[in-house]
């Protein structure tokens, strides 16, 4: 290692200044710091006080709190293939099913992180380069959560366009990495959604009944196979007390749905992992979900005669994308309110959307992309308000003194 | 016949430096509403050209009658009476256009170049640079109507004055139209590109 070290920073010498690759120079950076702790400190000048973790390391914490729903996303996409098409049937999985369907879906998931990472980083790479500037690490984390939110039969080239297009108009143009109003990943899943409808909804979108890289293309789908999501189901139902699964299989994650969204278990590992290290905040979480559960609590109990509205308050916290919304995307601590109060406010916002938009609104099956969305937005203002109630509490209580 | 330097500043400005759309960011409204394809975004572009030029001649022959309690007023209805115009021939030539362009070409008499052209220019002016700067305008509008619909109608829709240019190879082999070309906010993210371009470029020459 400490020979390695030696050469990489000897090979480092061609970046510096009057060097061969001078210009380049933020690339080199970008890896260096990446690789190893960052040798420059701040200078004694009066008193510091500052902790280890810089953004790279709660960059990559929060890639690590991610893993868990990665990997089992990869393994629920070959599970979901090898349901609808009949290799599997209930109960009957045996060892190599279970590697085939890991092995299927790791390769089904893998183009999508490729092309994520490929031409996020490609942009920020660019942009680095043009503005002179050092390379953020801003998007480690979104080209790892773009792969989660999409689902698994979006063709590539849509991924690469919303990617690009989520880089460029949702980060580069406001300063770039910590200067952004929204939410980048969701950006590109929004612009998938509304750009391209048709690959993003509907029965087909979410599991993968042809091969993946000419691997068990032959196969054939199973008679009368629907490859609707639980979500789905529920909003274009006639019956109103639908009941597309239980608690247990919901929170399992079997079930068809977006690659790292299905399984509860998973996300609340890396929720756990989030929160002990302190990187995400355990208020706007569990803010989301309070409220949420509380929204579609009245509605069940005084909403509407249909089954979204009649689908139990618990059921709605533990389906589609509200989970790993409220854990991985609304706790996003650039896009989130700040204040500590303010993060109350914010997560009480997106846990109310989520479910109105869920019930009422029959085209939008999922609401948690949206509400965060609309929670982004408003974050400064319900900062800003807090920030001047504060100042005039203090004021008051001066004044009293006084 | 020499054009004084004026006359073709009055022209030539609107189309670059000092384009409504790009520098003055007017008639931005219009320019979401009827970018969707290229054949309405032509036909307003020609209209309001029209239009721009026309009532800048009128009011400038008339600016030194008009008394300047009532000159909104005096504006207005010139505008009113060219737009009237204007859409009757199209009622009557182009109905399809007319119907797809529908409210938008009425509210062309709110379009914030017509009024600001008319208080800034043709009440000032001799009607020869009046002309020239209406043209200049009204082109200066219409060339970034076209470049928004031409990219909002290929992306979008796959066509080019509503004939289909993406054959049919491509959406066979996996590729679709971008809807969100066709969504008003895509209009606004492309007139924020050409801003952006623009900018760049002139930045760099006044450098």
């Amino acid at each position: 290692m400490e020979k390695f070290y030696q050469m990489w920073k000897e090979f480092g010498k061609n970046f510096e200044e009057g060097g061969k690759w001078q210009k380049l120079s933020s690339f080199y950076d970008a890896f260096d710091t990446f690789l190893f702790t960052p040798q420059t400190t701040s200078g004694r000048v009066g008193a510091q006080v500052h902790g280890g973790n810089d953004s790279k390391r709660t960059m990559i914490l929060v890639v690590m709190a991610l893993v868990p729903a990665l990997l089992f996303g990869m393994f629920n996409v070959g599970y979901q293939h090898l349901l609808a098409t009949g290799q599997l049937v209930a109960g009957g999985m045996t060892c190599a099913l279970w590697w085939k369907a890991f092995g299927f879906g790791f390769l089904a998931v893998l183009p999508f992180i490729l092309v994520s990472y490929i031409v996020g980083l490609g942009i920020e790479f660019t942009v680095a380069q043009i503005k002179h500037e050092e390379v953020a690490e801003g998007f480690l984390v979104t080209g790892f959560i773009i792969p989660l939110i999409v689902p698994i039969n979006t063709p590539l080239w849509m991924v690469a366009i919303a990617t690009a297009f989520a880089v460029i108009f949702a980060k580069e143009i406001f300063g770039g990495t910590g200067y952004n109003i929204f939410n980048v990943a969701l950006i590109a899943r929004a612009f998938l959604f509304f750009a391209y409808p048709s690959a993003m909804t509907g029965d087909h979108a979410f599991i993968r009944e042809g091969g993946t890289w000419g691997w068990d293309s032959q196969a054939q789908l199973v008679d009368g196979f629907s490859g609707a999501t639980p979500m789905g189901q529920l909003a274009t139902t006639t019956d109103a007390n639908l009941m597309p699964m239980d608690f247990w299989t919901a929170f399992n994650g079997l079930i068809p749905g977006s690659v790292g969204e299905t399984c509860g278990w998973a996300i609340l590992l890396g929720a756990i992992l989030l929160i002990c290290t302190g990187v995400a905040s355990w208020k706007t979480m569990l803010s989301i979900l309070a409220t949420a559960g509380v929204t579609a609590w009245l509605f069940n109990a005084f909403g509407p005669e249909t089954a979204v509205a009649n689908y139990p308050w618990y059921m709605h916290l533990v389906s589609g994308g509200l989970l790993f919304g409220a854990v991985f995307m609304a706790t996003d601590p650039v896009t989130s309110a700040r204040t500590e109060c303010g993060k109350w406010i914010y997560g009480a916002l997106i846990g109310f959307m989520v479910i109105v938009i869920r019930v009422l609104n029959p085209g939008y099956p999922e609401g948690m992309m949206l509400a965060i969305l609309l929670g982004n937005t408003f974050a400064p203002l319900i900062d800003w308000c807090v920030v001047r109630r504060n100042i005039k509490k203090r004021l008051a209580r001066k004044e009293a003194v006084a | 016949m020499a054009l004084s330097k004026k006359t073709k500043e009055a022209f030539l400005g609107p189309l670059n430096l000092n384009n409504p759309v790009l520098v003055q960011i007017l008639g931005i409204c219009s320019a979401l509403a009827v970018t969707v394809q290229l054949k309405p975004a032509l036909v307003m572009g020609i209209s309001v050209t029209i239009i721009v030029a026309l009532s800048n001649v009128v009011v400038s022959l008339i600016r030194k009658s008009i008394p300047m309690r009532i000159r909104i007023i005096i504006q207005l209805v010139v505008v009113a009476a060219l737009v009237t115009i204007v859409s009757e021939v199209l009622k009557a030539f182009a109905y399809d256009v007319a119907m797809q362009l529908s409210v938008y070409l009425g509210l062309i008499i709110t379009n914030c170049i017509l009024m600001g052209r008319l208080e800034a220019f043709a009440m000032t002016n001799n009607v020869k640079d009046s002309l020239m700067d209406g043209l200049g305008n009204g082109f200066g509008y219409a060339w970034i109507l076209v470049v928004v619909a031409f990219v909002r109608e290929l992306l979008g829709s796959g066509k080019l004055l509503g004939m289909q240019v993406i054959p049919d190879w491509c959406y066979e082999h996996g590729y679709s139209n971008c809807g969100m070309m066709l969504m008003p906010a895509m209009a606004l993210i492309l007139v924020g590109c050409i801003i952006w371009a623009h900018r760049s470029i002139n930045d760099k020459e006044a450098k």
